[in-house]
């Protein structure tokens, strides 16, 4: 059993328990949030041990990692000190406000030879990962063109202020939104590292954007196109796809559905010439206790197993989040 | 509960393979008449049983069934609770605390924050009682003979360990509104076994059961396990596997299960209504 706390009982944090609290592999220690009301609900339906003291926490309950789930701007001092004492960490997205500060943790955690992960889900999509299989296998030939979107109904009318709304906090839809599809693109083709130019759009909020459009240079020279506008009501919940050109073929591909073609057989086992489409049926990865989606669970079973020895602490690190963070920086920067 | 159960997925644009087959349907049925007139080329066939989520639209389909009680004489609805994206876009606005406020009707929770005292666990179960209360509003008049839970919050509460306000969500059901609590979950196995500690004998278990395994967590064989040898009334929803099995094998499959008490499906044609129908029968009558 390995012991395992959570700082921020927030909506992630509540998911994160939940998938944790069901996990055989894991003895859940402590959790610590600010509302007497989810904890006193916790420590009496769960019979979770619960704390408004993080450090406190730690003191007593000693967990070998932390999940964290506060708003954004705690995260480099939270992380640090736990980092200081020696536990591993699962950190939700984004990583940090600052590279600098991500850099100072990646290094940190490096020299104590510590686990950590930050909660970029799709990277545990079965349809993306496929993407990222089929682009790897060169079977699209020399690629040209990307565009990477999501869009969603997180602000569709002007409201209440909370720390999502505030840019100093780790709100706004280039650090929410935003940041998976960047992560998605870093992942599956290569980091960000020039961006030529970005509007970023209020459209019902005052302080932050609601939509953000960037062309990005990545460091492998493939350019494109992001696209992603949290106040599009159209959509039911968050979609997010990539559409990437090559000379030989294309994929376009959302969480579901992945659709591939081909200007000719590729020998990539299960694709011909022309349309091949693959449902996230066939693609996703086998949990055993499923509460908002199979990746949700996927990512908590993968830490697990990397604190257990038994996979290698490769996906999701700490340095792929701060090449997002970076990203973001640069798109902040261009739409000055 | 009937042998075919209609589903509602595809009136809100729940397509779980394809965000363009969602657009589609929420194109077709943008119009609440859109919605009755395939409720009754269902019941067209047969199905008086409709099983859908207590989305802000069905207020109004329960309107045209009040307003029209010869039409709907037998027609029963198996409200699901909550619309769960009505709260999980409340919670990213306002935190739990406040969508709690916000959503339980009266100054009940108002009280209770002003108080500053510790919340006892009588105080959650009227939080919960005042939020099922609240959602089957719409409802009056209808029969409503078993009352779900989304299987977001049975699962979220099954992992959070907090088996006590399932049991207390069956008793208050039965209380209140005379009716079944039903469970939609991913985990079944994992649920039932809960639900049995919580001595509740026979619950309604609604849970994804197709060829493929698909959202069966931990795996089809245990699934098929609990329905040859524990005593439960399955529902079996995605069938058809999102629209990703072939629709005769995704039926021949589940009609060949034992134990399974009713099928739940969804389909946004009358062509597609009748067929998935016509294949439960002739696979049934086998």
């Amino acid at each position: 059993m390995i012991k395992v706390a959570l700082i921020g009982a927030g909506k992630m944090g509540i998911s994160h328990l939940s998938i944790l609290g069901a996990h055989p592999d894991v003895e859940l220690v402590g959790v610590c949030d600010t509302s007497k009301m989810v904890l006193d609900f916790l420590s009496k339906y769960s019979g979770f041990n619960c704390f408004t003291d993080y450090q406190k926490m730690i003191a007593e309950v000693n967990p070998q990692a932390v999940f964290v789930a506060v708003p954004t701007k705690l995260h480099y001092s939270i992380i640090k000190d736990l980092l200081n004492r020696n536990i591993h960490v699962f950190a939700e997205k984004p990583f940090c406000l600052t590279s600098v500060q991500g850099d100072e943790l990646i290094k940190l955690a490096e020299s104590r030879k510590l686990y950590t992960q930050v909660g970029y889900h799709n990277k545990f999509v079965g349809t993306f990962n496929e993407v990222k299989r089929i682009v790897n296998s060169g079977a699209l030939g020399s690629i040209n063109h990307f565009t990477a979107e999501a869009y969603g109904p997180v602000v569709i009318r002007p409201k209440q202020e909370t720390w999502r709304s505030d840019p100093s906090e780790g709100g706004g839809c280039l650090l929410d939104y935003a940041s998976h599809v960047i992560d998605l693109v870093n992942d599956i083709l290569s980091p960000v590292s020039i961006v030529k130019g970005s509007l970023l759009k209020s459209i019902y909020s005052k302080n932050v954007e609601d939509a953000v459009y960037s062309l990005l240079q990545l460091s492998n020279n493939v350019s494109g196109v992001l696209a992603v506008n949290w106040s599009d009501e159209t959509n039911r919940k968050m979609s997010t796809s990539i559409t990437i050109n090559g000379m030989k073929g294309k994929v376009i591909s959302d969480a579901n559905e992945l659709k591939v073609f081909l200007k000719s057989s590729s020998g990539v086992v299960g694709y011909t010439k022309g349309w091949n489409i693959k449902y996230i049926t066939d693609l996703t990865p086998k949990v055993d206790f499923y509460l908002r989606g199979e990746e949700y669970s996927a990512q908590i079973d993968y830490f697990i197993n990397v604190l257990a020895g038994k996979a290698p602490n490769t996906i999701n690190t700490f340095k792929s989040a701060w090449y997002t963070d970076k990203a973001i920086e640069l798109i902040k920067e261009s739409a000055k | 509960m009937e042998r075919i159960l209609f589903g509602d997925n595809q009136f809100f644009a729940v397509n779980h393979i394809s965000d363009e087959k969602s657009r589609m349907q929420s194109i077709k049925f943008k119009d609440d008449n859109a919605i009755i007139k395939t409720l009754d080329e269902a019941r067209s066939f047969g199905i008086n049983t409709f099983m859908c989520t207590t989305h802000d639209r069905i207020a109004n389909i329960c309107n045209v069934i009040r307003d029209n009680p010869e039409k709907y004489k037998d027609f029963k609805i198996l409200p699901c609770m909550p619309y769960a994206h009505k709260y999980a876009n409340a919670v990213t606005e306002l935190g739990i605390a406040d969508t709690l406020k916000q959503y339980v009707p009266g100054n009940f929770l108002g009280s209770l924050f002003k108080g500053g005292i510790a919340f006892l666990s009588k105080d959650y179960l009227s939080i919960m009682e005042l939020l099922v209360d609240a959602e089957m509003k719409m409802f009056k008049g209808i029969d409503t003979p078993v009352i779900f839970l989304q299987n977001v919050i049975t699962d979220l509460f099954l992992g959070l360990r907090a088996d006590e306000i399932l049991v207390a969500f069956y008793h208050y059901v039965k209380k209140k509104y005379n009716a079944d609590a039903g469970f939609i979950t991913m985990n079944m196995p994992k649920l039932l076994d809960v639900l049995e500690k919580g001595g509740i004998q026979n619950p309604i278990i609604c849970s994804s059961i197709n060829k493929v395994g698909f959202r069966m967590s931990g795996g089809k064989q245990i699934y098929e396990d609990y329905l040859r040898t524990r005593k439960f009334r399955a529902v079996a929803m995605q069938v058809l596997g999102g629209g990703a099995i072939a629709p005769k094998e995704a039926i021949e499959y589940v009609c060949n299960l034992p134990n399974i008490e009713s099928i739940l499906f969804g389909a946004s044609s009358k062509a597609n209504i009748q067929n998935t129908i016509e294949n439960i029968q002739y696979f049934d009558s086998k």
